[in-house]
């Protein structure tokens, strides 16, 4: 799935919210999103819920490039929006981040 | 044993998942639903489900030893009585162990590297006579609908129970028997109606493939043994499934057997039993059912330590095998004359089961 083209930039959360190798869960205008620290300290961000049942992402376990989901351990890779196999079958969206004056900002289409 | 309910309307359910039941599940909100879990912090929580491959491969090097050290002592002592005891070694390893193994390394939790997962996951399907993708995505669905009728294809003891099936279990027989139709079925390139509703079609390719494969292993063990006239070759390869599979309805049947059925709490369908070392070895830790399910993230070797977290929120666990027993053997039986009738499980004095209604279901895939 492809990365979605910043029309205009949310802040999410601060960036110290986030542990390092870690996720959390942002809400926006009735849509959901995961936005994560990797282990070497950037930031991205994906669609929240999981592309095989919808269970939301932030649950879930971050391990190096990889996010499992907490219900079926399906695994994606936050960075691209890979699935990994099954049981996830589907890519999940991305979205450009950048992180200014020690906040997350996600680029939403 | 516990305290029971009985419904007096009962209604013969189907338990397939093209029936009737299964769009009733859906109706109810009882399919791809949201589930109780225990209150657990997300730092311990973390903690808990972090991998590491260290135990799984010690763990599987202790097997793969024993299996070798077994085989070797039936293979040395063959054609005379001293080769029992080994085989039945090897035969509870093969058609035993290997079903944990299958179970936690389809989780992709055993280890922490994801090709070592898939080399076990394939080795123990092999071993418990499971196709591994159909097996994969079968069990997707327990853990989406765990004992929801109509959805989940894996409850053990539909009701009124099969005790016939059941005793024919003790040696892999229904499940021997099941697999020769469903390989029949997929090594010509066709699944039956209830795979094809759990099966993505893009999975089935890779089904119809493995069944070539498994099928040409078992035809070529037969041709093996016709060729030197002995069934010794069969006994490594293909009948430990059958004569050391005793011990995996031994532990499965403590997971959910009795309990009840259609509800949205892992604590009121599945068990938590205490089990010895050796035990758990086998089982790897899968007695910790309740917790299993209700975080499938977190890998066998830190169950005890999730168990500890969540046991005062949880029924009280079984102090062993014998105790589940008790309660699971009479339950069957009783269930056998009034199918409405199940093992209620107690929940700790200050929390409340979830409301089926208030589960704020999703709706089915
Ligand atoms: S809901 Fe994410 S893997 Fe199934």
């Amino acid at each position: 799935m492809p990365t979605a083209i910043a029309t205009r930039w949310v802040e999410a959360c601060a960036a110290d919210e986030i542990d390092e190798e870690d996720v959390i869960r942002f809400d926006e205008g009735g849509r959901t999103f995961a936005i994560y620290r990797s282990p070497d300290d950037v930031y991205f961000a994906t669609d929240g819920l999981c592309t095989h049942e919808k269970v939301h992402l932030a649950d879930g376990l971050v391990m190096d490039s990889i996010i499992e989901c907490p219900k079926h351990n399906g695994r994606f890779d936050y960075k691209t929006g890979k699935a990994k196999g099954a049981p996830v079958c589907v890519d999940l969206k991305t979205y450009p981040v950048r992180v200014e004056d020690g906040k997350v900002l996600i680029g939403l289409d | 044993m516990a305290a029971q309910d009985i419904s007096s309307d009962y209604q013969k359910r189907d338990y397939s998942l093209v029936g009737f039941e299964t769009q009733r599940a859906v109706e109810r909100g009882l399919a791809t639903a949201q589930w109780y879990q225990c209150p657990i912090g997300r730092k311990e929580l973390k903690e808990l489900m972090r991998r590491s491959d260290g135990p799984a491969l010690r763990d599987t090097a202790i097997w793969f030893g024993a299996l070798a050290l077994s085989g070797l002592g039936g293979w040395y002592f063959w054609g005379t009585w001293a080769c029992i005891p080994f085989f039945l070694v090897y035969g509870v390893l093969y058609g035993s162990a290997s079903d944990s193994r299958w179970h936690e390394c389809g989780h992709r939790t055993a280890f922490k590297t994801t090709w070592m997962n898939d080399v076990v996951y394939a080795i123990a399907c092999f071993m418990i006579l499971r196709e591994p993708t159909v097996w994969r995505w079968s069990h997707t669905r327990h853990h989406t609908d765990t004992i929801i009728v109509g959805r989940d294809p894996e409850i053990a003891v539909p009701r009124p129970p099969d005790i016939l099936g059941l005793v024919l279990n003790i040696f892999a027989l229904k499940s021997a028997w099941s697999l020769a139709k469903k390989l029949t079925l997929h090594v010509q390139g066709r699944l039956d109606p209830e795979e094809a509703t759990f099966i993505p079609e893009m999975e089935r390719p890779k089904v119809f493939r493995e069944a070539r494969i498994m099928a040409a292993i078992f035809i070529g063990v037969a041709v093996w043994c016709i060729a030197i006239g002995s069934i010794l070759p069969a006994m490594f390869i293909g009948l430990p499934s059958i004569y050391g599979g005793f011990m995996t309805i031994f532990f499965g049947l403590t997971q959910h057997a009795g309990l009840d059925e259609d509800v949205l709490d892992h604590r009121l369908n599945s068990r938590t039993v205490y089990m010895n070392p050796v035990f758990r070895f086998l089982y790897l830790n899968m007695n910790y059912h309740v917790e299993h399910h209700m975080f499938p993230m977190v890998p066998y070797h830190a169950l005890p330590r999730l168990h500890e977290a969540i046991k005062d929120d949880c029924p009280t666990p079984y102090a062993s095998c014998w105790a589940a027993y008790r309660e699971i053997i009479p339950a069957l039986l009783r269930q056998r004359r009034e199918p409405g009738w199940y093992v209620k499980r107690q929940l700790p004095s200050h929390v409340a089961p979830l409301d089926v209604s208030a589960a704020g279901a999703v709706a089915a895939e």
